[in-house]
């Protein structure tokens, strides 16, 4: 498999939200609004990239009795790392994203990554996958954001549409962010999924 | 086996030891402006600048810490900032997601001069809008408001603050983190006891 097709193959045919149905608790708990769907999906990706490149570097030196112990404590290290250089260096960044990014280590799109593609490739193929993979869930993440913004507040990425006071309340709540994710994934497939 | 789990381990945890090291200092320098800048904003004074800063807590009952114990996370604890500008009053409370934390300055007789969110844990696009909701000119104002000659909840529990749309629970626990605020440090005086109000424990 080429570099590209394996970038692609993360944001349409193994897209993680649409088609894999990973990540499921982030996608529906932190897409209340546009921007932050697409920051939880950029953290995500930057921890995605990193930590598919040093499991597929470590993968064969891991006994596969314990790879998953191995893997937690590689992709937990990379995001308190992340988080703690995000806080000093880039502390506007951590006041809008600040929150979100502990949860990225119970994210199971990173550890089903490691699993299903990093263990088994080489790395230059794993930093693809991870990029794919990245921008598909960043792009799921922003439209159901932004689904949910619109639909919630009348506003799209902060900027306002028609006023608040015509918005389903609803859509920005929980129960909306089920509607939403499950008519996205009925446009989606009916869009890239050819019968 | 073991070898590999150890040394993964390791080295995991002396990069986690390395970094911690190399961005306390920044981290912290940060935290420290946020709260020089938060001052100036909450007492509306640019030259505001702190004399003396102290710490005080509230415990509920039957949580005071024993001698030479440390006191538990849910007491309520004030660091009070006398400033050259009045009084400002940093505190915490329960929120939806977690602790939430509210400097707020207070004029002589402790109506609200303004009031910042330093840290919180709340929903984004929710609770998260606490910072400016409460502002002036926004729906939920409370600045020049005092806290002890109006009722100082939200509209829900009969009083006259608008909550934030859909996070009643943020709103209950910004305004009565700053409620305890002025309490300890305006009602006491008025009472012209001397002694604290005491608080009474949530239940809920």
């Amino acid at each position: 498999m080429n570099n590209m097709k394996v970038l692609l193959n993360g944001i349409i045919k193994e897209n993680p939200t649409f088609v894999l149905l990973l990540g499921m608790c982030p996608t529906l708990g932190t897409t209340s609004s546009a921007i932050n769907g697409m920051s939880m999906g950029l953290a995500t990706m930057a921890v995605l990239i990193v930590s598919n490149l040093i499991i597929s570097l470590i993968k064969n030196f891991v006994p596969d009795m314990v790879r998953i112990p191995s893997y937690i404590v590689v992709i937990a290290s990379l995001v308190t790392v992340l988080q703690m250089l995000i806080k000093a260096y880039a502390p506007d960044v951590d006041k809008s994203l600040g929150l979100f990014i502990p949860l990225i280590v119970v994210n199971c799109i990173i550890l089903g990554r490691a699993e299903a593609f990093a263990a088994k490739n080489n790395p230059i193929a794993s930093i693809f996958d991870g990029i794919g993979i990245g921008l598909g869930f960043t792009i799921a993440l922003t439209c159901l954001g932004a689904a949910r913004e619109l639909l919630g507040t009348g506003a799209i990425f902060g900027q306002t549409l028609w006023g608040e006071s015509y918005g389903m309340l609803m859509f920005v709540l929980a129960p909306g962010a089920f509607l939403a994710l499950g008519y996205l994934i009925v446009v989606f497939n009916k869009i890239f999924k050819k019968a | 086996m073991l070898a590999v789990l150890t040394v993964i381990s390791v080295v995991a945890g002396s990069l986690l030891a390395y970094v911690n090291a190399s961005t306390e200092d920044t981290i912290k320098a940060i935290e420290q402006k946020n709260l020089e800048d938060g001052l100036k904003v909450v007492l509306l004074d640019e030259s505001a600048t702190v004399q003396k800063e102290n710490i005080d807590t509230i415990y509920f009952k039957g949580k005071e810490p024993k001698e030479g114990e440390k006191p538990k996370d849910d007491a309520i604890q004030f660091i009070v900032y006398h400033t050259s500008a009045g009084l400002a009053v940093s505190t915490k409370e329960n929120g939806f997601g977690g602790l939430l934390t509210v400097l707020v300055g207070f004029d002589d007789n402790g109506s609200i001069k303004g009031y910042k969110v330093l840290k919180h844990t709340e929903t984004p696009g929710l609770g998260a809008k606490a910072g400016d909701w409460f502002q002036k000119d926004s729906k939920g104002n409370i600045i020049g408001k005092n806290p002890g000659n109006c009722n100082f909840t939200v509209s829900k529990d009969g009083g006259e603050i608008d909550a934030i749309t859909a996070s009643t629970i943020t709103s209950r626990a910004f305004l009565l983190a700053i409620q305890n605020a002025y309490d300890k440090f305006f009602a006491a005086q008025d009472a012209d006891t001397g002694a604290t109000k005491q608080v009474e424990p949530e239940n809920d």
